[in-house]
């Protein structure tokens, strides 16, 4: 009764009665769209008790675009430049998957200099995505410095990036069949030696976070993922493997060239966000190894980036001389090549998780059905089952750890 | 590889009969077409069944064919981490039949529903809660149906008298370009115009 918040029963039946300040009801918060830890443009509504999140319903499509209904009237490489546009944190390892789905189904064998290449940047791409994820998450926490350091390092990613397709980031550099230009010795180089000094500026970023007590407190125990969550919530990538299932396509189900290179998969403990922050900070560095080991490779490996066929354009030099040469570019260019009737799913281990691309072929120039499967897709649905009984403060470290970009989940 | 995808889509077409209706391995991907009453029934299999444990869900979506009499294709992906392989399940669905829902065996599949019944208009029954996810508030029709327009039925800008967003029907200063490049000599089945008169033989 007095200043007793309870509502008590007694035996008669009866119940205390209340005044209209002590009926408690739970409180509704809009989280975003425009929240500067909402990664983009998510809008939680969360039922808070007290700072206790009760619920927690996310509304996304803020930005969806409609990308599976463009591709249905474009052909198959007027469609590559749309993955970009999807995880804009690391647009190659997205074509790759589309790249992928289309080598599937023409039976197309990519010339090996362009597969080392493609290992390059994808896993200059996961660097790109663990460098941006590890940063903001550690500034949505409170941490303002980590996000100048990594950014720094993500400007020179950026300038390799442009260096061999010309563009920051919407790149359309791979390409079916291979990749789009051969990468100039000096840049082969260049990133050699940015992955020998890059592990000093992980050390630095490793120094300011990992053994920091603030960082520490927002994220050990906040977010904990178990196996059973995993299968029923469908979580791939770091979700996984930071919860201890040593879970890579890379390793599990090797495409390209990965099978060849040597590099370890590191693996969590509890599940929790800091122990995907470790696997995070970890896979950076055995990435920074493999592209040192395609570095090496590629210095011996020459030779043609393309597989050259149907499905790619011929040389320059070819064009100069041979009239079907010239014919083959611009049907290329206009018609599009066709691929065989069929269907496949085509899955690559992008930084976030595993980006899967379905695409059923009718065996015109254009895709009948293509189903882009985002990881985030999955990560963010659970939100609701993670969230539940965290302080509100926590969400935005959750949302953090789960890296969600919401251009691959809107689509 | 695929002799053992082989062997597996033969065991559980044989484990059970009544719901697996054919069973293919092609580009290396073991596809099951399922009969749609069956379907939960063998996702729990598939899930509980030791030699396959198809315990997570990859993906789930739907292929619109409007001249087939079952209009839609729900297909599923499924995975296994511990057996490390996948599996496609096809059901052909009619456009008034309705799905069941499997949250219940994969809560996973949740939003994956949500998503195609925003964008075929496939009713699942039994799901909690079968909201629009994709589009907008208050967004009519379903738009990855055929015969959807790419460009859709309404647009939104800001009306600087009533200050607020209003929808409006599309007007296009030019049409939807959509680009035709079959060749008239590999089997184009149009005529174009001018060309009627020099068929006539």
């Amino acid at each position: 009764m007095d200043g007793d918040i309870r509502r008590n029963t007694y035996d008669d039946g009866s119940v205390d009665i209340e005044t209209g300040e002590q009926r408690i009801r739970n409180f509704n918060i809009n989280f975003g769209p425009q929240h500067p830890a909402a990664h983009g443009v998510l809008r939680l509504v969360l039922e808070l008790d007290g700072e206790i999140v009760e619920r927690c319903d996310p509304h996304i499509g803020l930005l969806h675009r409609g990308t599976e209904k463009l591709m249905e009237s474009r052909t198959y490489l007027q469609n590559l430049p749309y993955f970009d546009r999807l995880d804009y944190v690391a647009p190659m390892n997205q074509e790759h998957a589309w790249c992928l789905a289309i080598e599937k189904l023409t039976g197309v064998a990519v010339p090996r200099r362009a597969s080392l290449i493609r290992v390059l940047y994808s896993e200059i791409g996961r660097v790109l995505n663990h460098l941006l994820n590890v940063t903001t998450q550690a500034m949505d926490v409170g941490a303002l410095t980590p996000p100048l350091w990594g950014f720094e390092e993500r400007e020179k990613l950026m300038v390799f990036y442009e260096r061999a397709c010309g563009a920051r980031l919407h790149a359309a550099y791979f390409r079916p069949g291979g990749v789009h230009v051969d990468l100039p010795d000096q840049l082969v180089e260049d990133i050699d030696a940015w992955a020998v000094a890059f592990p000093n500026v992980l050390d630095d970023i490793d120094g300011l976070l990992t053994e920091n007590r603030i960082f520490k407190q927002r994220n050990v125990d906040i977010g904990v993922v178990s196996e059973k969550d995993i299968l029923d919530w469908g979580f791939s990538g770091v979700m996984v493997r930071g919860s201890g299932l040593a879970w890579d396509l890379r390793r599990a189900q090797p495409y390209e060239c990965y099978d060849e290179f040597d590099f370890q998969i590191p693996v969590g403990k509890n599940g929790d966000c800091f122990d995907r922050y470790l696997c995070r900070m970890e896979e950076m560095r055995q990435s920074t190894s493999i592209i040192r080991q395609a570095c090496a490779k590629l210095r011996v490996e020459k030779g043609d980036v393309l597989a050259r066929g149907k499905i790619t354009p011929p040389t320059r030099g070819e064009m100069k001389t041979s009239m079907e040469a010239l014919i083959h570019h611009f049907k290329l260019y206009t018609e599009g090549f066709h691929v065989p009737a069929g269907e496949v799913y085509a899955a690559v281990e992008a930084p976030k998780g595993e980006f899967g691309v379905y695409l059923v072929a009718d065996g015109t120039n254009k895709p009948y059905r293509a189903k882009i499967r985002a990881p985030g897709f999955l990560h963010l649905q659970s939100m609701d089952y993670i969230c539940k009984g965290h302080q509100l403060a926590d969400v935005s470290a959750i949302i953090g750890t789960m890296d969600v970009v919401f251009g691959e989940i809107d689509r | 590889m695929s002799e053992a995808l082989i062997e597996l889509g033969a065991m559980i077409a044989l484990k059970r009969p009544d719901a697996v209706l054919a069973s293919d391995v092609a580009h290396g991907e073991l596809t099951l077409t399922v009969a749609l009453q069956h379907l939960e029934d063998l996702v729990e299999y598939l899930k509980e069944e030791t030699t396959a444990r198809f315990s997570t869900l990859v993906d789930i979506t739907a292929i619109d064919h409007p001249d087939r009499p079952a209009r839609f294709d729900v297909v599923y992906h499924l995975l296994s981490m511990y057996r490390n392989h996948r599996i496609r399940l096809k059901v052909a669905v009619r456009e008034d039949e309705m799905v069941p829902s499997i949250h219940a065996l994969h809560p996973s599949a949740n939003w994956f529903e949500r998503e195609v019944f925003d964008m075929f208009g496939i009713l699942f029954s039994g799901h909690p809660d079968l909201r629009r996810i994709l589009t907008d508030y208050g967004f009519r029709g379903h738009p990855l149906r055929k015969d959807f327009p790419t460009t859709g039925y309404t647009e939104v800008r800001y009306d600087e008298a009533l200050k607020r967003v209003v929808y409006e029907p599309v007007k296009l200063v030019q049409e939807y370009r959509q680009f035709d490049f079959m060749s008239p000599w590999e089997g184009a089945e149009y005529i174009l115009p001018g060309d009627q008169k020099g068929t006539a033989t």
